[in-house]
């Protein structure tokens, strides 16, 4: 059964990809959002927020990107949901096809749409006068950590995708990840934030990413940060793996 | 029944049970079904009949009781039993966003079968589906989705098929076409497996039938035998059902 893991996954992959490019609506939605906030942040509230960094764009950008990921894999448990519920997923678990291949092909397809409406935001982005100096190496660990971060979500949104009774369940699930990056250093430092607030927003996972990402980007040394940041998606990613194929398991025995 | 000596029944079933928390679908089911030809699991809603298709195509599991399919058991020989059917679900299990080509070539490859491309065009042109071919599902109507599904549960040839209510849900037309493509089925000597709540439906394709009733099966024999079995009424109605049908066909036009 597992000889056959990865061309059924390559198989089923170019299909859910297949799919993605007839319905491009799906990365166009998915960065549009984001992008709106930045513009709202950038050019309304931002003049009004001190950071302490000369472009209010840099500081921005990392958060952005997190709350790409988050509106993204919506679609993710979405594809997953529409699959459960026609036959097709039914007439996939009883054909002689690697059965986990179902489940990485829409894990998978969900780097490649994230992949992209990360590229096109931060295209936007440096329209929007966002720079870097971050070089090559910096570049690469800050993809890393955003793959890390997408593959960690989408292991989450694989639950509501698997077990939702409808499409809004389904993605209901994300709201709460969109509003998290409000909560932490994405948009505004932690420092002015009351007690209990700046406590939370400084030990959750988005500040600890975003900080290591704004780091890279701003060529600053990343410190302890990328560390936690990196433990956090590690710990998310495992945890969500394991009850996510858990979930399946029960589902198709 | 006798059974063949040779060769084990393409399907046999004995002492299935399968309950959903207190509730008792599958009481102890028993049924054997020959090589070739078509058998009708008749029954009415919710009297379980998705449940044993689900159980017997690796689905679910059963909580007591033993069935083989090709002479695997679906328990302890699960992939052997995948490689041996092809399950048509009760609603058309085609990728939507896909051509009809695309739905075909990719059960071939997930098959694991040379030539998908071949594969597909020639189901294409036996389902008379070669010109919606290029075309996404999702414009097809419900009868070309059905042959469609059909045609992708061939690949491979697999010797036992279920068909799980293929017709629930379809118009006159769709049904006939439906209808036609079992038949051909069953000529070609594939087992067919085919639930329906339609009483018709069994009448005019099965060689053999099992009702399905309170998680058991009470009756289980020839179209001849239970006839005789069936109040007259109930007879009565079936014979009037396709001649309406042939009333609507010729009003609408379609040769059946």
């Amino acid at each position: 059964m597992t000889k056959h893991f990865l061309g059924d996954t390559a198989v089923l992959l170019g299909r859910s990809l297949r799919h993605i490019a007839r319905s491009p609506d799906t990365i166009v939605t998915t960065a549009v959002m984001p992008i709106a906030m930045m513009l709202m942040f950038v050019y309304v509230f931002g003049g009004a927020i001190d950071t302490g960094s000369d472009s209010y764009v840099n500081y921005l950008l990392p958060g952005i990107l997190l709350i790409t990921v988050a509106s993204g894999i919506a679609y993710t448990a979405y594809r997953l949901f529409m699959d459960m519920k026609g036959g097709i997923f039914e007439r996939f678990q009883s054909m002689p096809t690697a059965r986990s291949s179902v489940l990485w092909a829409h894990v998978l397809t969900s780097l490649v749409a994230n992949a992209v409406s990360l590229v096109v935001v931060v295209l936007v982005a440096l329209l929007m006068g966002f720079r870097s100096a971050a070089g090559a190496p910096a570049w690469l660990a800050a993809a890393g950590i955003l793959i890390l971060f997408t593959l960690a979500l989408t292991w989450i949104a694989v639950i509501p995708g698997l077990t939702a009774k409808t499409v809004e369940g389904a993605s209901a699930f994300s709201y709460p990840l969109l509003f998290l990056p409000f909560l932490s250093s994405a948009f505004v430092p932690t420092d002015t934030m009351p007690g209990p607030v700046r406590a939370f927003a400084e030990h959750q996972p988005v500040t600890s990413v975003v900080n290591a990402l704004r780091d890279l980007f701003t060529r600053q040394p990343v410190g302890a940060d990328i560390w936690i940041a990196l433990a956090w998606c590690v710990g998310i990613l495992v945890i969500a793996y394991a009850f996510a194929m858990n979930t399946y398991r029960r589902k198709i025995s | 029944m006798t059974v063949d000596q040779v060769q084990e029944p393409a399907i046999r079933v004995q002492g299935l049970e399968k309950s959903y928390k207190e509730l008792r679908v599958l009481r102890g089911v028993d049924f054997d079904v020959a090589r070739g030809g078509v058998f009708a699991l008749l029954g009415s809603n919710g009297a379980g009949k998705t449940t044993v298709v689900k159980i017997l195509s690796t689905l679910l599991r059963a909580d007591a009781g033993t069935a083989r399919v090709n002479g695997f058991d679906v328990a302890t020989q699960a992939a052997d039993v995948r490689e041996s059917i092809s399950l048509t679900g009760q609603f058309a299990a085609v990728d939507e966003i896909l051509t009809g080509r695309e739905n075909l070539v990719l059960v071939a490859r997930l098959r694991h079968l040379e030539h998908p491309g071949k594969i597909a065009d020639d189901l294409l042109e036996r389902f008379s589906l070669t010109e919606a071919g290029t075309r996404r599902v999702s414009t097809y109507s419900g009868g070309m989705r059905r042959r469609l599904d059909i045609a992708m549960s061939l690949i491979g040839d697999p010797p036992v098929i279920f068909l799980d209510e293929p017709t629930t849900g379809l118009d006159p037309q769709a049904r006939i076409e439906v209808w036609q493509a079992v038949r051909e089925l069953a000529d070609r000597g594939t087992t067919v497996l085919l639930t329906t709540q339609y009483l018709d439906e069994a009448e005019h394709l099965a060689d053999r039938i099992a009702i399905l009733h309170q998680g058991r099966i009470i009756v289980n024999g020839t179209l001849a035998e239970l006839k005789r079995l069936l109040p007259p009424a109930k007879v009565e109605y079936v014979e009037k059902q396709p001649t309406l049908e042939d009333v609507f066909l010729t009003l609408v036009g379609t040769k059946a």
